[in-house]
């Protein structure tokens, strides 16, 4: 069962990396690091689990999630006002501060 | 058997998370992944952490996601990439290699693990983990929150910041325009105010 967490683990974030490198679309890539972010949250846990330590695991994968969310709220609402002030969420196109 | 299904459940659903054309697919494909992670944490007996993933990965971030696209609508992306296709890909398939050569290596330390599970095997509840031994990490959640607040309150209003400031400039200018012209009222020295005023208060 760990070796197949383990390969789940390997699999989101390698999903994750890859949308990150391959996807333009601002919220896209939001979603893209939560599905990171769940690689790394399993990880911990299974980590914890392992080394006979699964509270300590339980309590860095809590962390992990709020500061995930926090991080998804924020980019969501800087996403936003990123589209009613320049209309586009693509990133190859924001380039106001291109020199 | 289930956690093997439940581990392409989550993989399936978070590379249909990424293929998806629409957002609001993607966002609920990433219910998805939320909802077969938390499942696999409960399996692994880590209950709180499984309870708070499938709360807030698959609650909280997906209605936060509709309803920020709702907010923003669908943008049709051109098929233009800033990198060639293939290299992510490439990137990805050495970044496995690597982590298939370290996992060899770990295996050969599975030894070294198993008595350090010896060693370590104090391990307490979970309120008591997180509340005394992790104290920091609580105090840092907090002002985390504290953010995420902020970021709800930015996302909420959509007059905020510099689309509302150019907004409300462009009301007012209309406003101006569109007002009827008020008389001109010829200006009032300013000495007879001070002698006036001197006068009434003078002992």
């Amino acid at each position: 069962m760990i070796l197949t967490l383990s390969l789940t683990v390997v699999g989101l974030i390698l999903i994750g990396l890859y949308g990150l490198l391959a996807v333009r679309n601002l919220f896209k890539l939001i979603i893209t690091l939560q599905i990171l972010v769940k690689g790394a949250v399993l990880a911990l846990v299974i980590a914890g689990e392992t080394s006979g330590r699964l509270q300590l695991g339980q309590s860095l994968a809590v962390t992990v999630i709020v500061a995930d969310t926090v991080v998804a709220v924020i980019a969501l609402a800087l996403a936003v006002q990123l589209k009613q002030q320049s209309g586009t969420v693509d990133v190859g196109r924001l380039d106001t501060l291109k020199g | 058997m289930w956690s093997i299904l439940l581990s392409l459940l989550a993989l399936i659903c978070g590379i249909q998370a990424i293929r998806a054309k629409q957002l609001l697919a993607a966002a609920l494909w990433l219910a998805g992944v939320s909802a077969a992670v938390a499942t696999l944490l409960y399996s692994l007996g880590a209950y709180e952490v499984a309870v708070i993933e499938l709360s807030v990965g698959a609650g909280l971030v997906t209605v936060l996601f509709v309803f920020a696209i709702a907010i923003a609508g669908e943008e049709a992306m051109s098929a233009r990439l800033i990198l060639p296709r293939l290299l992510p890909l490439l990137l990805v398939l050495g970044l496995l290699a690597v982590l298939a050569v370290g996992g060899r290596q770990a295996g050969v330390n599975s030894e070294m693990l198993a008595v350090s599970r010896g060693q370590l095997a104090t391990d307490q509840d979970f309120a008591t983990t997180h509340w005394q031994e992790r104290g920091l990490d609580a105090l840092v959640q907090i002002g985390l929150i504290f953010a995420g607040v902020m970021g709800v309150l930015g996302l909420l209003t959509e007059q905020a910041g510099f689309v509302g400031a150019k907004r409300n400039s462009e009301e007012l200018g209309r406003n101006q325009e569109n007002s009827p012209q008020l008389p001109q009222v010829p200006p009032v020295p300013l000495s007879s105010h001070s002698s006036l005023s001197s006068h009434e208060f003078s002992p």
